[in-house]
């Protein structure tokens, strides 16, 4: 067999070498543009788990690179003069030029014939020639181009712009420095990759950028080789604290914008896509040249087990690309992490976040933490296995000095995040864990069941730190359905008052709704908003838009009406509080009447209430104000609304914070972030906290107290979303059918 | 957790005395239900033929599709048919709805691929109101719908799934992935407020003993579509007892209410084999 290989990096030599010694009879070629010593670059990282895979597939290569690589366990995160580590990782780099340097003598040594300074203009010249055409020829892969209408390629530019440098400075982790300057924030990523240099990439975002004046050197007038000395000179001084009097060093460095290549197809006949021509993964999750030698180990593998192309091919790519799935997955998660992190900087992320009332952002412990779990296979739990110490440290300065416990007596052990207390407004609650009772259903005339009320006692008896009764209707026609419970009868709130006298119980807040468009549907037993058949009543929306097809149009909200909706807001707030609940929840979400107002897509409304985020809120906040002035200053009030509308042209990350922050200004203690249902078309997303997201935005975007929703279903996910500063409290839900915790107060005592 | 059987009727060249004298097996060994899936362009037997042929040789078993692309179909005459295989079986239909995963089922198709979610949304929505309301089905049927479940563990899928059915089909593979998704379905269904717990269904595919290879080479062509990953899913097979007794106990563990196990050869003495594969006899 004959295989040809474009592109002499460390994917292409080695998928040769591998080549070469499986299959012995294998006639390889390798065609590289530059002289074997045209190097650029510094070090380049690699797992634990990898250097065995090399070590299996060529110990000789191996045994080469044994003394030159730099080894090392911690992440370190450097941020407002605090050094903080964490443990349990085992990294190695090694420098790419001696990693060239060992993989070319020793593809040549096994037989295969490298031909550097060969410049292949149509690699479908050379297609025709070949049995096997290897394109290894990188992230701007002419082979990529060439049959692209078969690799069907997608290039995503995107997070900040890079420099990727060099130091003489040997650092001893994997080090993460942020440095607020003037003009915002930047970000080192450092390794050691030898016993004397470290590879140090700086990122910043492209205003930061523009705002330090590093957009003054034109890229264009430096050829291969040049490095951007401005830049370089710029950042030795920003980093001068870090440097300890060692110097930055270029090597054809200038800022770049980082690509993630993804193609739909690795194969075009007998041409095949290795390393960074077929997919890239950010580089603050590790290295391409990773990901390439373990796809020519795939590869050769794959070759040396059959003669028959298309299957070698076919397992090759069954091999890796579940694998570069999964990397670059992180690699997503890791990008979002590092373009949201501005707003956890407060008031001194000048340029990226310009809302002015924040404060000082995230203290060490929590940024750190933050950082560290930015993947989500990366929860509290996985972080306390690799690392318990780091994180018995961070619970502790989590209780002691974030929450503000008991200096006197410190823990022994520090209670995890979830379990430590929180003000909402006036109330404290004894855990951060929110349990909402379920909606059964089944209720007659708005009055509740004894299984919805024995279902929230229960809850409350269970050692949540608050339970919500959901979704109460504040008068007949606000209910979703007729089997929803209410608020709008004396003889309601006496059943409730009947609740709340429980002794020993959590705090109970009350959700208080009105169902709006999604008003006079069948029980949700039936499925949802299916119009009643018989017996049904008029809808009231903020435009007359029907909810779901086959209900009737609603009515736009009139004033008249409005004075009523409010009214009846105002009543049940009073029967709320004279029943006892400890906190009430306005709902202002998931396509409600409230909601009809906020978003763009229900809201089409040319007059007062209707047009740019604040005239949206005037109904919601109307009645807001007429409920803060009847519910007690003693007791909190909260507003749930749907953050984001998880469709089209819905509400923007902006008018999230913009409401959020106007429901404070007026008098919430609380926002209860949740998104979608707007509509029925809205694009649903169930995964695992998907609100954290905009919760994220929510809380730290108006420096406001933030329950979210959603996706949370364990204290785990409690602990991760508390402690990394994406909300305050969280709800848990679905419970399952049976908690451990009710489980165990059900089993017989021991006597 | 209930065990049903696939029909071979998805197993190209698979003869039509062995589909349907399959489902009497099926029965007689004591699997729950038996099932069919869903292609256009392939050598099978259309889903709810085939099942309305297994009902008419068989007395309690349960009858699946898993699943059927309904956006293939025309939405009244597809409701007659569903309605009217539900009443001649004498209540014994889940039906199974999805969009399916291959492109060239739709090519040949009046209804175009784009749009195909949407579309199903609006089909599971007006089903249920042309059944509940008795505008299309037969007067003498013991129940106004049979259960309806969705395949497709998207976001959109899941909100499909919570607003208009009864729960959920996992298109298989490891326990570990199914319960994964089952975390997704119940908070799909919490968000949307209904009351209860959806029904949570998945499927393997076996191929016992000498069937292996056979069994294996299926797979690999059946599942061809999906390029790269024909080769893990095939690896999934079950060839081997104790094979399937861990899926069957990390399902069941898993909070799966019902697995459905697939053949990949078209040997009828694959059922029994599989019930003592079960510990059944």
């Amino acid at each position: 067999m004959k295989v040809t290989i474009l592109g002499g990096g460390p994917g292409g030599l080695y998928t040769a070498i591998l080549l070469r010694r499986l299959r012995p009879d294998t006639d390889v070629t390798v065609l590289e543009r530059n002289a074997p010593d045209d190097t650029f670059g510094f070090g380049v990282v690699f797992s634990a788990a990898t250097l065995s895979e090399l070590e299996d597939a060529d110990p000789v290569s191996y045994d080469r690179m044994a003394g030159a690589w730099a080894r090392w366990d911690p992440v370190e995160v450097r941020y407002r003069g605090e050094v903080l580590r964490a443990g349990g990782n085992r990294f190695a780099a090694i420098s790419r030029h001696v990693l060239l340097r060992i993989l070319q003598e020793r593809a040549v040594e096994v037989g295969a014939d490298v031909r550097f300074r060969t410049e292949v203009d149509d690699p479908a010249g050379l297609q025709a020639e070949t049995d096997l055409l290897v394109a290894a020829d990188g992230l701007n892969s002419a082979t990529r181009r060439r049959y692209e209408h078969t690799f069907e390629p997608r290039l995503t530019v995107e997070g900040s712009t890079f420099i990727w440098l060099g130091t003489d400075k040997v650092f001893d982790a994997f080090t993460f420095i942020f440095q607020e300057a003037d003009v915002g924030p930047f970000q080192a990523h450092i390794y050691p990759f030898s016993d004397d240099r470290s590879t140090f990439i700086v990122e910043c975002a492209r205003p930061v950028w523009r705002a330090a004046g590093l957009d003054g050197t034109d890229a264009s007038t430096l050829v291969p080789g040049d490095n951007d000395e401005h830049a370089i000179a710029y950042l030795q001084e920003l980093f001068a604290d870090h440097l300890d009097g060692h110097q930055l060093l270029g090597n054809n460095s200038k800022w770049l914008d980082w690509t993630t290549v993804r193609n739909r197809r690795w194969r075009h006949e007998n041409v095949v896509l290795l390393g960074d021509a077929a997919h890239t993964a950010h580089f603050s999750i590790g290295s391409g040249t990773k990901l390439a030698m373990e796809d020519a180990i795939a590869l050769s593998r794959a070759l040396s087990r059959t003669d028959d192309l298309g299957p070698a091919i076919s397992a090759y790519e069954s091999d890796r690309r579940p694998q570069v799935d999964r990397i670059q997955e992180a690699a997503r998660e890791s990008l979002a992490w590092f373009d949201r992190y501005p707003r956890y900087l407060g008031t001194r992320a000048a340029v990226a976040s310009p809302t002015p009332t924040l404060g000082d952002g995230f203290a060490p412990p929590r940024f750190a933490y933050s950082l560290l779990t930015r993947s989500s296979r990366v929860d509290h739990d996985n972080l306390r296995r690799r690392d318990p110490d780091l994180v018995l440290a961070l619970d502790r300065w989590f209780a002691e000095v974030a929450v503000g416990g008991n200096h006197e007596r410190p823990h022994l052990l520090p209670p995890p995040p979830s379990a430590t207390p929180v003000d909402v407004g006036p109330l404290r609650l004894a855990n951060r864990a929110v349990l909402a009772g379920e909606d059964r259903q089944d209720a007659v005339d708005g009055a509740p069941s004894a299984a919805l009320r024995d279902d929230v006692l229960t809850r409350a008896a269970g050692g949540a730190g608050l339970v919500l009764v959901p979704r109460l209707a504040v008068s007949a026609d606000a209910r979703a359905t007729p089997a929803d419970a209410g608020l709008y009868t004396d003889a309601h709130a006496q059943a409730w008052r009947d609740v709340l006298a429980a002794t020993g119980r959590a705090p109970i807040g009350v959700q208080l709704s009105h169902a709006g468009p999604r008003a006079s549907m069948r029980p949700r037993t039936e499925g949802l908003d299916r119009p009643l058949r018989t017996g049904g009543w008029e809808r009231v929306a903020a435009s007359p838009l029907p909810y779901s097809p086959g209900s009737d149009t609603p009515t736009p909200l009139g004033d008249e009406q409005l004075a009523a909706v409010e009214a009846d807001h105002v009543a049940a707030a009073e029967r709320a509080r004279d029943a006892g609940f400890d906190l009430l929840e306005l709902d202002a979400a998931h396509g409600g009447l409230l909601a009809s107002f906020l978003s763009p897509l229900t809201n089409q409304r040319h007059d007062a209430w209707g047009g740019d985020v604040a005239a949206r809120l005037t109904v919601p906040l109307r009645v807001l104000d007429a409920v803060r002035d009847v519910w007690p200053q003693d007791r909190p009030l909260s507003v749930r609304f749907s953050a984001h509308d998880r469709a089209p042209r819905g509400l923007t990350a902006g008018d999230a914070v913009a409401i959020a922050a106007t429901f404070t200004a007026h008098g919430a203690d609380l926002v209860h972030v949740v998104s979608g249902q707007t509509t029925t078309r809205h694009l649903g997303d169930f995964s695992r906290w998907f609100n954290a997201e905009v919760a994220d935005i929510v809380r730290n975007g108006a420096g406001v107290t933030t329950l979210v929703s959603g996706g949370v279903t364990s204290v785990a996910d409690v602990d991760h979303l508390v402690l990394g500063g994406r909300a305050d409290i969280c709800v848990v839900a679905p419970l399952p059918a049976e908690p451990p915790w009710l489980a165990a107060r059900r089993a017989p005592s021991p006597s | 957790m209930d065990i049903g059987i696939g029909l071979p009727a998805g197993v190209p060249g698979a003869p039509p005395d062995v589909v349907v004298d399959w489902a009497r097996r099926a029965e007689d060994a004591g699997f729950a239900s038996v099932a069919c899936v869903d292609r256009v362009r392939y050598d099978n037997y259309e889903p709810l033929i085939s099942l309305a042929a297994a009902a008419a040789v068989t007395q309690r078993i349960e009858l699946v599709t898993s699943i059927l692309i309904a956006p293939l179909r025309e939405v009244t005459t597809l409701a007659k048919q569903v309605a009217s295989l539900d009443a001649l079986s004498g209540g014994r239909l889940t039906l199974g709805a999805a969009i399916g995963a291959r492109g060239d089922d739709y090519e040949m198709n009046e209804f175009s691929k784009a749009g195909r979610g949407d579309r199903l949304a609006e089909q599971l929505d007006r089903m249920v109101e042309l059944w509940e309301d008795g505008t299309i089905t037969p007067s003498a049927a013991s129940r106004s719908r049979p259960r309806l479940l969705v395949g497709g563990a998207s976001g959109p899928s899941l909100a499909r799934m919570a607003r208009s059915t009864d729960g959920y089909i996992h298109n298989g593979g490891p326990a570990r992935g199914f319960a994964r998704a089952r975390d997704e379905v119940l908070t799909a269904w919490h968000e949307g407020g209904r009351p209860g717990t959806p029904q949570t269904w998945s499927m393997g595919y076996v191929a016992l003993g000498d069937a292996a290879g056979a069994g294996r080479d299926y797979m690999l062509d059946y599942y061809a579509f999906t390029g790269p990953y024909a080769v893990r899913i095939a690896d999934g097979l079950l060839t081997t007892p104790l094979g399937v007794r861990e899926l069957v106990q990390g399902y069941a563990d898993a909070g799966c209410d019902h697995l459905m196990l697939f053949p990949a050869v078209a040997d009828p003495d694959q059922v029994e084999a599989l019930a003592s594969a079960l510990g059944w006899s």
